[in-house]
């Protein structure tokens, strides 16, 4: 196919798909019997379920967004500084691994009460859920990254005399970029998603006025149908964003260097 | 000349398995520019890593400039089989970089990385990253790289190897004028008859299992050398002999 081609059904495609998906829902609607319709709101009545309830959809967004960012820069840090911990040796890694799945298999679902009682319910909660969601693909990436250094690179800053606090700073930390950026978009595609469910079990209305999940509660208690599917897709465009921040983030500071930004066929 | 490179009865084996290296001796002067060549597993780049001090002896002595090897000194750089750049910094930034871990000040690492690019004819390519330069660009960076420190002792273990005959050809011929310029002793890992003939004055030739020195050759062709030494009968003879030791030392299986 020709280039020109190739250009128009790329931006084609997904606008067809896009009036398919609206033709399939209009259709399931119109199968509905008008006491059932209230089940799924048409899309006009989504759009306009965002703008009568836009400046309290704004302000949920605000607090699950603060949430969010909370868990997921405690989680880098925290990560980083366990993973330099965790790359010190195999024996280190034998010891904590177990902890962290184990901490990593328990269900939120679960834990989220627990932490409701240590924690204020609301943004100390939605944050601490948010945390742990985010927190073990950057550890577990940022680990591997750290002890894959190239081991001629380690050899050549041992011949020069480099120092340990060199070697971390200059060596492993920048090799285990692009490591730390996989586990920081995984955790980028979590932590919204950590926060609004955060939000949904441990959220408050006191002083902030509750996230989008706790949002999505009162609407739900309200049976305002088309104003939960405008929470639904507010939280799907919160993840967007933060992904996307994440993905241009690490295109700034890995792609004049690494090649994964450089493909042949690209 | 004075000796730079004094190995006595040399043995090592890594950890409880067979001995990897095992009587080696042989003295280093100089000025040298010593091949050692053989069968893969023969051990030369173990006793490179030996001599640098990034692996200790299992048995033997081995003195660098009269002392013990140790890594971090001055005296000896080293150039691997891959580049090893990192890829994050600029081609210059890259040569500083022993520099910079010994703590010399931005401006002195400067004025030395600029030199070095010079002297390997990379000067323009300064500001690039090492994914925007070719294979023997990448190669020339770093030797400029291992010469900043301005070594007594070069280690370069195989540096050619991954590169086509053209482009390995004439970076014999600028090593050589390396050479000549900064008169360190090098020690060169090949499995190039041709290219130990043309570098060398010395080529110390290798058995496997475990790895010993089994012939020395002195090359006795004149420097500087070119193309012109390739195509010599002295040149050809040599190879042809070193070629026919190394056989002898390894025969093939049946």
């Amino acid at each position: 196919m020709s280039k020109p081609g190739k250009r128009i059904l790329t931006f084609a495609l997904p606008a067809i798909a896009g009036i398919l998906f609206l033709a399939v829902w209009y259709g399931v609607r119109a199968m509905m019997s008008e006491d059932q319709k209230f089940l799924l709101p048409s899309p006009v009545e989504v759009l306009s379920a965002f703008g009568e309830h836009r400046s309290v959809l704004l302000h949920a967004s605000l607090n699950t967004l603060e949430g969010a960012l909370i868990g997921f820069s405690a989680a880098i840090v925290i990560s980083l500084l366990l993973a330099l911990v965790l790359s010190l040796s195999p024996l280190v890694r034998a010891s904590l691994y177990p902890y962290l799945m184990l901490l990593q298999m328990t269900p939120v679902i679960v834990i989220a009460p627990i932490i409701l009682q240590w924690a204020r319910p609301g943004l100390p909660s939605v944050s601490i859920i948010t945390f742990l969601i985010c927190f073990f693909p950057l550890v577990v990436n940022t680990t591997q990254g750290l002890i894959s250094t190239d081991r001629n690179l380690v050899d050549l800053f041992r011949l020069y005399g480099a120092n340990k606090r060199q070697e971390i700073c200059l060596l492993r930390l920048p090799a285990a970029l692009p490591y730390f950026f996989t586990g920081l978009r995984i955790a980028a595609t979590l932590g919204p998603i950590g926060a609004i469910m955060g939000d949904f079990t441990a959220g408050s209305s006191a002083g902030d006025g509750g996230g989008l999940g706790f949002q999505a509660i009162i609407f739900s208690s309200q049976l305002k149908m088309a104003a939960l599917f405008a929470t639904a897709m507010t939280g799907c465009l919160l993840g967007f964003v933060f992904v996307a921040g994440v993905v241009f983030l690490g295109w700034w500071t890995l792609h004049h260097w690494h090649d994964s930004y450089h493909r042949a066929d690209s | 000349m004075p000796t730079m490179v004094d190995l006595n009865d040399v043995a090592k084996r890594y950890g409880d398995g067979p001995l990897v290296l095992d009587g080696v001796s042989f003295r280093a002067e100089k000025g040298d520019l010593i091949s050692l060549i053989g069968p893969s597993g023969c051990g030369k780049t173990t006793l490179l890593r030996l001599i640098a001090g990034l692996s200790p002896l299992s048995a033997g002595s081995l003195a660098v400039e009269g002392r013990a090897p140790s890594i971090g000194s001055r005296e000896i750089a080293c150039v691997f089989q891959d580049p090893t750049l990192l890829p994050w910094l600029t081609i210059q930034k890259n040569v500083e970089l022993p520099l910079r871990l010994r703590g010399v000040s931005t401006a002195e690492r400067e004025i030395v990385a600029q030199r070095m690019l010079s002297l390997v004819r990379l000067s323009e390519c300064a500001q690039r990253y090492p994914r925007q330069l070719s294979g023997g660009q990448r190669m020339r960076a770093s030797i400029a790289r291992a010469l900043s420190l301005s070594p007594d002792i070069l280690l370069l273990d195989e540096p050619f190897g991954a590169l086509d005959e053209m482009t390995r050809a004439h970076l014999n011929e600028e090593l050589l004028d390396i050479h000549r310029q900064e008169a360190w002793t090098g020690f060169f890992v090949t499995h190039s008859v041709a290219e130990a003939v043309f570098l060398s004055n010395r080529i110390l030739i290798m058995r496997a299992n475990p790895g010993r020195i089994i012939h020395e050759i002195s090359v006795d062709l004149p420097y500087p050398r070119t193309e012109q030494t390739r195509e010599s009968g002295a040149f050809l003879s040599l190879v042809g002999r070193v070629s026919s030791l190394l056989r002898a030392a390894e025969p093939l299986p049946a």
